[in-house]
């Protein structure tokens, strides 16, 4: 089936803190006026990730759900870098980016493993970064785009040497309020602390990812037809306003 | 040195008499804050002047609602204070606190973050525990922090203070075991119940981790949950309400339990979400001695709070103001106009001000679908109006019957326009849109500022002498 994109949202029930049924929703809206056909398949603990998974996501959750679903996480590193291998797209958010890395280290010093698959690592600190983003990233090389979001953090995420950002910090914290910068990007797979939800607000990045899960099946990445987005650019345009105007204050 | 109690209170309300002169407020907090600043402990000693001591009530939802339907079940026992304008943090409490002239006993309304702080200075003899549910991360940080301060609170409730909580929420009527005195509220009405929505945040035990087994929810997370891990579950309420009868926009009845009697309760404010608001407020009222027939007729006299399902008269058409600020708030609004039946226009304006949330992803939390049947215009407005739009636009609904009009009172034009004579416009603002929508509502004469409205109704509450 080459109209079919199989996206597999890992741990919809614990993992839904920041609205990220929206995300899914423009992905299946997105697709769907493309002509292609969205299959969501929701993976809990236990549960094994789809075979032929063309997108994967995973959402931030509450302190004690993600520490719910954190071991069953932690064991998946290797379905999920085979995954990647095989040409999945992957869009993590907040928790779901956090736990990817290969740990969270909590204040008392306690070590929460992660599942490895992102070159990082998160130190909590002290103070939440809180606040509307504005990031400048490069989905393909030489285009330069803005992403916008919202942030809500108390981790600190450290890239290793040589990882890519998905982005650079124009306004807000990003991943530690220090490097400059946001996120993380490995290949398909991006990694990033802004919700909002991020793609309602950011449409161009939902179609660079669907894109890019479409490339798995077709063996190469498909034009999308441009599609109105008149009220995406106005949101975009506000949340970008608001970033500039008071992202990335300290509370 | 400390700065006598006399002086700051002078000092404080010469700040609410400027406030109010020079038009921008009604000077509800501004008082409280100059008070806190000067004097940290005056609110304590404010409090300890209030012969019969002082109530609070906080929930995530309803604070403002049930605060005024306990205001009016006490009214004929108690002289009270009050801060009926709902200005619910430490400065709003303190700035009622100097309004305490004649008093006898102290009836707060108290925001779930500054609950610790307020009620470490009031020493309540009553805490009234309505719910906790996802509300503005961004400014009150994760459920179960809060609910862990909340724990502290309780834990630090003199012992002959009585706690009230809804026993329908696991995470309250978990802070309440192993206490005494505590009443426990809920809903006995499997009809009014349904499973558990998308946006229901208490899924898993706290105690154990397990995800609760919910034989019924009624709103949110709030309703008959069991822990299949540790076998925590809910028990059988003190008071409860069954056989409700839900009236549209208009009100609802039902059959109201209370230890020793059982009364019919008609309510003039509509949801589900109010019959809590109405137990919340029978419990407080029992704990302060109110009678069965001062519950009832306190709950039945009981008007919209300010901007609650407000109805505000405008020439021959009518506007009813429904107030949502997050996912579980907004899902029983929308539950509520569903079934009084959709509106064609329907005006909702969201704002991102400190005090709406500046976080707007939880409107996609709520289930805004249900209203797609039948609703033929939605007027986007607020400063996120396009965020709104989207919101709708990712359900379904036709791009082409949605309005941008940012500008609050230009949505409300246009919505009046869009009404036919007779007819009624539903408008669900976030607080700060609200604000603004009362402002203009003011400015043309339609309604009184809203701290004038409050201050009648504090008086009014207030006036009532205590039948001896």
């Amino acid at each position: 089936m080459t109209n079919r994109i199989r996206l597999c949202h890992l741990y919809p029930d614990q993992l839904n803190i920041y609205a990220d049924r929206g995300n899914i929703a423009v992905f299946r809206s997105r697709a769907e006026r493309r002509g292609y056909e969205l299959e969501v398949i929701g993976v809990g603990v236990g549960e094994a990730l789809a075979r032929e998974c063309d997108l994967i996501y995973l959402g931030g959750g509450q302190d004690r759900e993600q520490a719910l679903i954190a071991p069953d996480l932690a064991r998946r590193g290797d379905e999920i870098s085979s995954a990647l291998e095989d040409g999945a797209a992957l869009l993590a958010v907040c928790g779901g980016y956090q736990l990817l890395g290969r740990g969270y280290r909590d204040r008392s010093g306690v070590e929460m493993p992660g599942a490895g698959v992102l070159p990082l690592e998160t130190v909590a600190g002290e103070g939440r970064m809180i606040g509307d983003v504005s990031i400048e990233c490069e989905l393909d090389p030489g285009e330069l785009l803005t992403v916008v979001g919202f942030e809500n953090h108390g981790g600190r995420t450290l890239l290793d040497p040589g990882a890519a950002p998905f982005g650079r910090v124009v306004h807000g914290f990003g991943n530690d309020g220090e490097s400059g910068f946001e996120g993380c990007r490995l290949g398909k797979a991006i990694g990033t602390y802004l919700h909002g939800p991020l793609l309602p607000r950011n449409p161009w990045l939902a179609d660079w990812l669907l894109g890019q899960a479409l490339a798995r099946r077709l063996g190469e990445t498909p034009e999308l037809e441009a599609l109105d987005d008149e009220l995406e650019y106005q949101a975009h345009a506000v949340a970008l306003g608001r970033a500039r105007e008071r992202g990335g204050k300290f509370r | 040195m400390r700065i006598p109690l006399v002086i700051s209170t002078l000092a404080a309300r010469a700040a609410g008499f400027v406030s109010r002169l020079s038009g921008k407020g009604g000077g509800t907090t501004l008082p409280g804050r100059v008070l806190n600043a000067l004097d940290s402990g005056a609110s304590a000693r404010l409090a300890r002047r209030l012969e019969q001591g002082s109530a609070i009530i906080s929930a995530t939802n309803g604070k403002t609602t049930s605060a005024a339907m306990s205001a009016a079940i006490l009214a004929s026992r108690y002289r009270l204070a009050g801060n009926p304008a709902g200005a619910n943090l430490s400065s709003g409490v303190a700035t009622a606190l100097l309004h305490t002239r004649g008093a006898e006993l102290g009836l707060f309304e108290v925001d779930e973050a500054a609950l610790p702080r307020v009620a470490d200075a009031l020493r309540p003899r009553a805490l009234c525990l309505g719910n906790l549910f996802r509300d503005q991360l961004d400014r009150y940080g994760e459920l179960e922090l809060l609910a862990e301060r909340w724990r502290g609170v309780v834990s630090d409730l003199a012992p002959d203070s009585t706690l009230i909580v809804n026993e329908d929420d696991p995470q309250l009527a978990q802070l309440a075991r192993g206490r005494e005195g505590v009443i426990r509220f809920g809903i006995e009405d499997a009809r009014q119940g349904s499973s558990l929505p998308h946006a229901a945040d208490a899924r898993y035990c706290s105690i154990c981790g397990a995800a609760y087994n919910y034989r019924l929810a009624y709103v949110g997370h709030l309703g008959e949950y069991s822990c299949p891990g540790c076998g925590f579950e809910r028990s059988k309420p003190d008071i409860w309400a069954e056989e409700i009868t839900l009236e549209g926009l208009t009100g609802s009845s039902f059959r109201l339990h209370l230890p020793e009697e059982t009364l019919s309760v008609r309510l003039g404010l509509p949801g589900l979400y109010n019959v809590y608001n109405a137990l919340a407020a029978a419990a407080l009222g029992r704990a302060l001695g109110a009678q069965a027939d001062e519950i009832a007729s306190g709950l039945e006299s009981t008007a919209a709070a300010f901007g609650r399902s407000e109805r505000i008269e405008i020439a021959d058409k009518s506007l009813l103001l429904l107030l949502i600020k997050n996912p579980t708030g907004a899902n029983e609004v929308v539950r509520t106009i569903v079934a009084a039946g959709t509106p064609q226009t329907l005006v909702i304006a969201l704002n991102d001000g400190i005090a709406d949330g500046q976080d707007v992803s939880w409107i996609w939390d709520v289930d805004f679908e249900p209203l797609l049947d039948g609703l033929e215009r939605l007027i986007a407005s607020g400063r996120r109006a396009a965020e709104l739009a989207l919101r709708f636009k990712y359900a379904g609904f036709p791009q082409s019957q949605i309005e941008l009009v940012p500008t609050p009172a230009e949505a409300l034009d246009r919505g009046l326009e869009l009404t036919e004579e007779g007819g009624q416009l539903v408008v669900c603002p976030t607080y700060t849109a609200m604000l603004e929508l009362q402002k203009v509502l003011a400015e043309r004469g339609h309604a009184d500022p809203y701290w004038q409205r409050a201050a009648r109704a504090r008086e009014e509450s207030g006036q009532a002498r205590k039948p001896k």
